[in-house]
This record gives structure tokens, C-alpha cells and sequence, in this order.
């Protein structure tokens, strides 16, 4: 059975390396493996997504509304946009971090409130957590990405070495420390 | 097993297959193939001026023996299309192959051409992958099929099948020996006495393909069940397959022209239900009714943007996914100038002088979005300049002083040169801004020939911007910091008034590039600030108003000053307030 996960956030806020971490966990774990990615106009602080989908054997790179088992938010307001992806019975990990959009910055919009509450009111399993204070302890504001791959890997029932390998695989070396802290303080959340 | 995207597999074939000479021009989704290439010492691999001279680049070297590749974007076919017909006619030496990427959906272009028509109007074979591995494998097979027909090979990839990933197998290099050059002008020499001839043995050519057609191992039938059958290719295969799994019988074409045709024929007569799936245009359906029958097709599947599983099974099945609503609205959150970006500025000028604005493919596009809104028109590479030129006939000298043309650096080398030239020769007062931020910036930080370093990094000559605008005919050649805004709207406001062409050079480079230097980040002291959103007119990503004050992310700021030029209350500074 193919599963589904999205990775959704915010152009910049690294979510290319967290579905190659993830690419490489799976892969390693002998999965057929597709992961499906945005470039060019879409990355410049755009909303992005990220499609990963593993299996037996996997078709299809996308994933569409109602697909997904799993989501992990980068950001509050791309939970909310992306939500609907989710399967029934799915599960949403989320960093409560707030980034504001052009039209908010403008003032043409406001940012929505109580995102948490809304997304639990649709009777979905959410995690939400502030992935960036966590970062922030772990070093780098900018490893929001590895905490959450933390906080996800209880998700997936392989070993702590696994994802360590896969760490190693993908993030330079002279950042691999800081990475790795990172992890660690997210993998603690569901601990 | 290595995961890697389409592109990515496409350069390892391009590795394995001895490939030697590699020439591309960015474009999304196509330029990770020649950015993968590149770091194979092996080949050489380059960045051209434009997809013409890359695709004769490659033309030349396949003469000279070598197996040789470009690659580009749907659009770049337009531009490389010319020396493509006519190497139809010459064929090759060494194998020659052409990757071009759709980008159905348009996530990163101006339009949503189906390059499949190239092929068939061109008369060279095409081959289209529908994962990386096929990806690899296909790229390898294309240079086989290139000698083997003496022809060029076009590699059609789309967006999802490029900027995928999934598992590819590493083989060795084997690499392609170039012989001996020969001399053999009727055929690399296209005059008409030797063209007339080589259209023969191009008519004959495509027969010949067709025959092979029929037993390329590219195309291939998964029998399943005969109630419905399913004629698709490329990434609409791996749809279809999703949506319909084991309830359709398929044929999966891998070689798109020329299409089989005994082949279709036994599979649509051995199921219940015919259909022909495929994105864009309706290819493989009109061949299919070129040979009598009568699939389902674009009556039900759309000649508009991406296919998906969901849209399939909708279509074929009437079913649907539930899923759950978010119960406010959402607002967008649409790809913005970066914090820091020297577009800015510029643009916030153009916008503050109200003039009409003649756009160009880059980054800069983005200037035609809010709060910025600056741009009017946006065509295609190069069409700024030779838009204006044409924009300022149209209006009878009315416009030129209070219209410009806004290009890029590498969009200027590509094609704004030639329409300079035009300006220059057929003289409209028309003013052009190059926006040189050194660097080929929206596909992803390419070097290009004004930038002085090649696709390795390595130091390499580099186009003066200033003088080929001079050598053309343009006397007034100016250039200033886009971060400078009162200089930038004197140096336009100057120009626009003379009696004569110009060229505006906004030079400071882009501020995602390593090599730049930030200043720490700015603050806004709240007893001072206003709130009179001065700040917020320039469209930082940066600043917001959430509390009623002024504010500035200290993680997205890079110092740029711009927001401190737009406050006439001084309430922005270079430290932070003392509390």
C-alpha cells in the first residue's frame, strides 16, 4: 500500500532537504520511493509543497485532496492551506511559527487566528509544536526543517540510527552537529 | 539506488552514454540536466548565450563526432527550433539528442505549449520517460536510436517527470570514440542542391522509424483487464496507472513520433473501451483517428494544465476523495522580490513616475505583482526591447519619454542585443534598463557570459554590458545603484527626456548570491515611527504593520537600506533602540 506525505511550507524555510532526508530514510529502508518537488517562480517566499510517496511500487509522484496520511507544516497558515490534503484518519505535525504573506503585509488580509483549534475541529490528529524555538536552542533558526523530521520520525517505525545515516547523507558536514541536536530535541516532543 | 530528479537521471545518461559536449541554456524546468552534467569532468559542459547557439553548439559537435546534447524549456524550442529543422536534414555523426521540458500547469512559464509538435513538424524522432529511471535509460537509448537513423533525438520531459525523484541504477561510462572527420558536404552542406535530396532521405527516414515503432521496447503493453484500455506516455502513464490500477489494460508509448500504428490497431481492437490519455494536446488521439478509430480523449480529459490520479478517476469512474475544508479563507501567499532584492527599487521608481513599463522573462517579473504593479506587458525573451521599440511607433513619439523597457542581464544576452540594435538603427527615443544583478537568478543562480565566470565557477570572459551598448549605437549609456533611490530617479527621469535612445544599467547584484556581503539589520525605533506605511510601499517580505508600528524581521532583513530611504521620520535605524 502507498503511503503519502506532504511537506508543506514556506519558499526558503528549507523543505527541499527535509524531503531528501526523508527520501533517503525510505529509500534505505527499501521502499520504492518518489518525491515530488517545486522550482523556479514558485520558490521566491511562494507558498511550497513537496510530495513524498512510498510503497511497493509507486505511480503516481503527486499526492491531491483527501491522499495525504501525513502533513508536516513548515508554517500556521500552510497547515490551513494544505489541510484539506489530508486523508481521513490522517495526521497534521505543525511548527506554530507565523510567517506573514504579501496580501497580510499589504494589508489586504489579515492572518487567520486559532489555526490549531480550526484544524483540530475537523476531528484531525494535530501536533503542533514551535519548531523554530526549538531550533533556535539547538544553534540555527534555519534548522526548523531537522526538528521537525524529529518530531515525524516517531511516525515511521524505523531505528533513531536510520535517520542518523540519512542526517549524514544530506546535510553538510560542518552543520552536521548542530543538525543533529536538532533531531534530537524534536524527536523528544512525543517522547 | 540512488533517488534522483528526472533531470538529474537524464545527466547520468548523458554520462554513461559517452557523451561529450554539453550546451544548454537555463530554463525551469529543464536546468538541472546541464547543472548534473557539469560536474562530470568527463564532458564539457557550458552555459550558452541562448537555446540557438546551444543547439548549434551541439549540432557542430555532432558533425565533429562527438555525441553531443542541449537542453532547455519548452519555450527555449522556439528559439533553437531554426537550427533544429534543418539538422533534421543533415542528420549526424555523433549521436545528437535535444531534451526539451513541457511545464504543463505553467508553474514557471508564459505559456503551455506541447513541444510533441516539433517533433512530428521537424520529422526526428522523440522519446518521452515517465520516471528517472526511464529518465536514464531513455537518454541512453535516444543516442543508439541518433546513430542509428542518422537523426536528431528529442527527449521530452514535463515537470513533474523532471523535478521528481525516484531510484535510479548507476552503470560505467562508456565512452563514444569520434573517428576520423571527413569532409562530406552534401551532407552538412544545405544549399538548396543538397537539401532537395536529404528531404528524400528524411521522408524515408521517418518510414523507417515508424517500422521500428512497431517494436521499439519502449513501447510496451501491460495486459490487465480488456474491459478498458488506456493509450498514454509519459507522466500521464503514472496517472493512470495510480487512478486505474489493475481495472485497465495499457499502452504505454515511450516513442512519441512517429507513433506505432499495427500496434495501436491489435490493442484497441482486443479491449471493450478505448482511451488515450495524455496532457495538452490531442497527439496520439489524432493518430488514432488518422488510423479509423475513435478513443475517448480530449471530449473528456482537458487540453489544459496538469493531470493527476484524482482527475482520472473522477473522469473515468465519477469517483472522489473526501476530504476536509478549512473553515476560513485562506489568504495567498504568492512568490515575492526577496528581502534585500536590488529589483526593488527600481521598480518602486517605475511605479512612482506612472510610466509604461515593457517587461521580460526573470525575477523581475515579479514587479508586475503588488504592492509593486509597475510592469505592463511580458511576452517572451528579449520582447521588452523590441516591444518598445515597436510600443513607441505605435504611439507616435508620444511615449518616449515616459516608457521604458526592463531586461535582465542574462535575458539581455539571450536576445535584448539584437533588439537594441533595432532601437539603435531605427531610431525610436526609446529608454532600456538592464537590471544586471550578475547572475541568471529565477532558474536557480546560473552563470552567464556578463558575469564573468563559467557553468564550474571558473574565471571567464565576461560580456561588457556598457560597451556592446555603445558598439551598437547607443550613445547614452548610464548606470546606477538600484539601492540609491533618489540617483535611480534622476538618472531615469534624465534620460526619459532626452532626444535620443538610452540604456540604464542598475547595477548591484543579487542578493541571494554567497559572494555578497549583507549589512546587519535594520530596526525601526516604535516612539518615532508614524505608521504611516511609507515602508511598506516598497513590498518588503520583511516588513509588516501587525502591531500598528513599523516592524522588521531581523531573520529576513539584509540591510539594504531601501525602507530607510522611504521613512521621512527617521525611525528607521541601523541599531537598535536603546530600551
Amino acid at each position: 500500500m502507498t503511503k503519502s506525505i506532504m511537506i508543506v511550507g514556506v519558499g526558503g524555510q528549507g523543505t527541499l532537504l527535509a524531503s531528501r532526508i526523508l527520501g533517503s530514510v525510505l529509500l534505505g529502508q527499501g521502499y520504492d520511493v518518489k518525491v515530488s518537488e517545486v522550482h523556479g517562480m514558485s520558490q521566491r517566499g511562494g507558498s511550497v509543497v513537496t510530495y513524498v510517496r512510498f510503497g511497493d511500487k509507486v505511480a503516481s509522484p503527486v499526492i491531491e485532496k483527501g491522499q495525504a496520511d501525513l502533513i508536516i507544516a513548515f508554517e500556521a497558515l500552510e497547515a490551513a492551506r494544505w489541510v484539506s490534503f489530508l486523508k481521513k484518519g490522517g495526521r497534521i505535525v505543525m511548527n506554530t511559527q507565523e510567517i506573514e504573506p504579501m496580501p497580510v503585509i499589504t494589508g489586504a488580509a489579515q492572518y487567520p487566528e486559532g489555526i490549531v483549534e480550526h484544524i483540530r475541529g475537523l476531528g484531525i490528529d494535530v501536533v503542533a509544536i514551535d519548531a523554530l524555538d526549538l531550533a533556535v536552542k539547538a544553534g540555527t533558526a534555519r534548522a526548523v526543517n531537522v526538528v521537525l523530521m524529529g518530531v515525524i520520525s516517531h511516525s515511521l517505525d524505523f531505528g533513531e540510527d536510520v535517520w542518523m545515516k540519512a542526517l549524514e547523507d544530506c546535510v553538510p558536514k560542518k552543520v552536521i552537529d548542530v543538525n543533529k541536536k536538532a533531531f534530537a530535541l524534536g524527536r523528544a516532543v512525543n517522547e | 539506488m540512488k533517488l534522483m530528479l528526472g533531470n538529474q537521471a537524464v545527466a547520468r545518461g548523458l554520462y554513461e552514454a559517452g557523451v561529450d559536449v554539453v550546451s544548454s541554456y537555463p530554463g525551469t524546468p529543464s536546468t538541472e540536466i546541464t547543472e548534473f552534467a557539469s560536474k562530470y569532468d568527463e564532458m564539457h559542459s557550458e552555459w550558452a548565450p541562448n537555446e540557438k547557439v546551444a543547439c548549434e553548439v551541439a549540432v557542430g559537435a555532432s558533425i565533429g563526432g562527438a555525441r553531443s546534447f542541449c537542453g532547455m524549456k519548452h519555450v527555449g524550442l522556439n528559439v533553437a527550433a531554426d537550427p533544429l529543422f534543418t539538422a533534421s536534414y543533415t542528420g549526424v555523426n555523433g549521436g545528437f539528442v535535444l531534451a526539451v521540458a513541457d511545464d504543463p500547469g505553467m508553474h514557471s512559464s508564459q505559456n503551455e505549449q506541447d513541444s510533441r509538435h516539433y517533433a512530428i513538424a521537424s520529422k526526428v524522432a522523440m522519446v518521452e520517460p515517465s520516471d528517472s529511471g526511464e529518465c536514464k535509460d531513455f537518454t541512453k537509448m535516444a543516442y543508439e536510436l541518433s546513430e542509428k537513423f542518422d537523426t536528431p533525438v528529442i527527449l521530452r520531459l514535463s515537470t513533474r517527470v523532471a523535478h521528481s525523484q525516484s531510484p535510479v541504477d548507476e552503470c560505467e561510462r562508456v565512452p563514444h570514440d569520434t573517428g576520423k572527420y571527413e569532409k562530406h558536404p552534401e551532407k552538412y552542406v544545405m544549399m538548396p542542391a543538397y537539401a532537395r535530396p536529404k528531404h528524400i532521405v528524411v521522408e524515408e527516414r521517418i518510414s523507417k522509424l515508424k517500422a521500428y515503432a512497431e517494436e521499439c521496447p519502449f513501447n510496451r503493453i501491460e495486459w490487465n483487464s480488456d474491459e478498458i484500455g488506456v493509450i498514454t506516455s509519459g507522466i500521464s502513464y503514472q496517472y493512470a496507472k495510480e487512478a486505474l490500477g489493475d481495472k485497465a489494460s495499457y499502452l504505454k508509448i515511450g516513442l512519441i513520433n512517429p507513433l506505432p500504428e499495427k500496434m495501436i490497431l491489435d490493442f484497441a481492437a482486443k479491449v471493450k473501451k478505448l482511451y488515450v490519455i495524455e496532457e495538452l494536446d490531442d497527439v496520439i488521439e489524432t493518430h488514432c483517428r488518422k488510423l479509423g478509430l475513435s478513443p475517448t480523449g480530449k471530449e473528456l480529459f482537458t487540453f489544459i494544465g496538469e493531470y493527476s490520479q484524482s482527475y482520472i478517476r473522477e473522469k473515468i469512474f465519477g469517483e472522489k476523495d473526501e476530504f476536509a475544508i478549512y473553515p476560513e479563507s485562506v489568504p495567498v501567499r504568492p512568490p515575492v522580490m526577496c528581502a534585500g532584492c536590488p529589483h526593488r527599487g527600481l521598480f518602486f521608481i517605475l511605479k512612482k513616475l506612472g510610466v509604461m513599463v515593457s517587461g521580460d522573462i526573470g525575477c523581475y517579473t515579479l514587479g508586475a505583482a503588488a504592492p509593486l504593479s509597475a510592469i505592463d506587458t511580458t511576452v517572451c525573451m528579449g520582447a521588452s526591447v523590441s516591444g518598445l521599440h515597436g510600443f513607441n511607433l505605435a504611439r507616435k513619439g508620444e511615449y518616449e519619454h515616459k516608457a521604458v523597457a526592463v531586461i535582465g542581464d542574462s535575458t539581455f544576452i539571450h536576445s535584448g542585443i539584437t533588439g537594441l540594435i533595432n532601437i539603435a538603427y531605427n531610431a525610436t527615443n526609446s529608454t532600456v534598463i538592464v537590471l544586471d544583478n550578475s547572475i541568471t537568478g529565477m532558474t536557480g543562480h546560473q552563470n552567464n557570459p556578463a558575469n564573468g565566470y563559467n557553468i564550474k565557477g571558473e574565471p571567464a570572459s565576461a560580456v561588457s554590458i556598457e560597451a556592446v551598448c555603445k558598439a551598437v549605437g547607443i550613445d547614452r549609456v548610464r548606470v546606477v545603484d538600484p539601492n540609491d533611490l533618489a540617483e535611480t530617479e534622476k538618472v531615469i527621469r534624465e534620460e526619459l527626456a532626452a532626444d535620443a535612445p538610452s540604456v540604464i544599467i542598475t547595477r548591484r547584484p543579487c542578493a541571494l548570491l554567497k559572494s555578497v556581503k549583507h549589512k546587519p539589520p535594520v530596526f525601526v525605533d516604535p516612539d518615532k515611527c508614524r505608521s504611516c506605511k511609507a515602508c511598506m510601499r516598497i513590498g518588503c517580505p520583511a516588513i509588516s504593520m501587525s502591531t500598528g508600528k513599523a516592524k522588521i524581521d531581523d531573520t529576513l532583513c539584509v540591510g539594504c537600506g531601501l525602507c530607510e530611504q522611504m521613512c521621512k521620520f527617521d525611525a528607521i535605524l541601523d541599531t537598535a533602540p536603546q530600551a
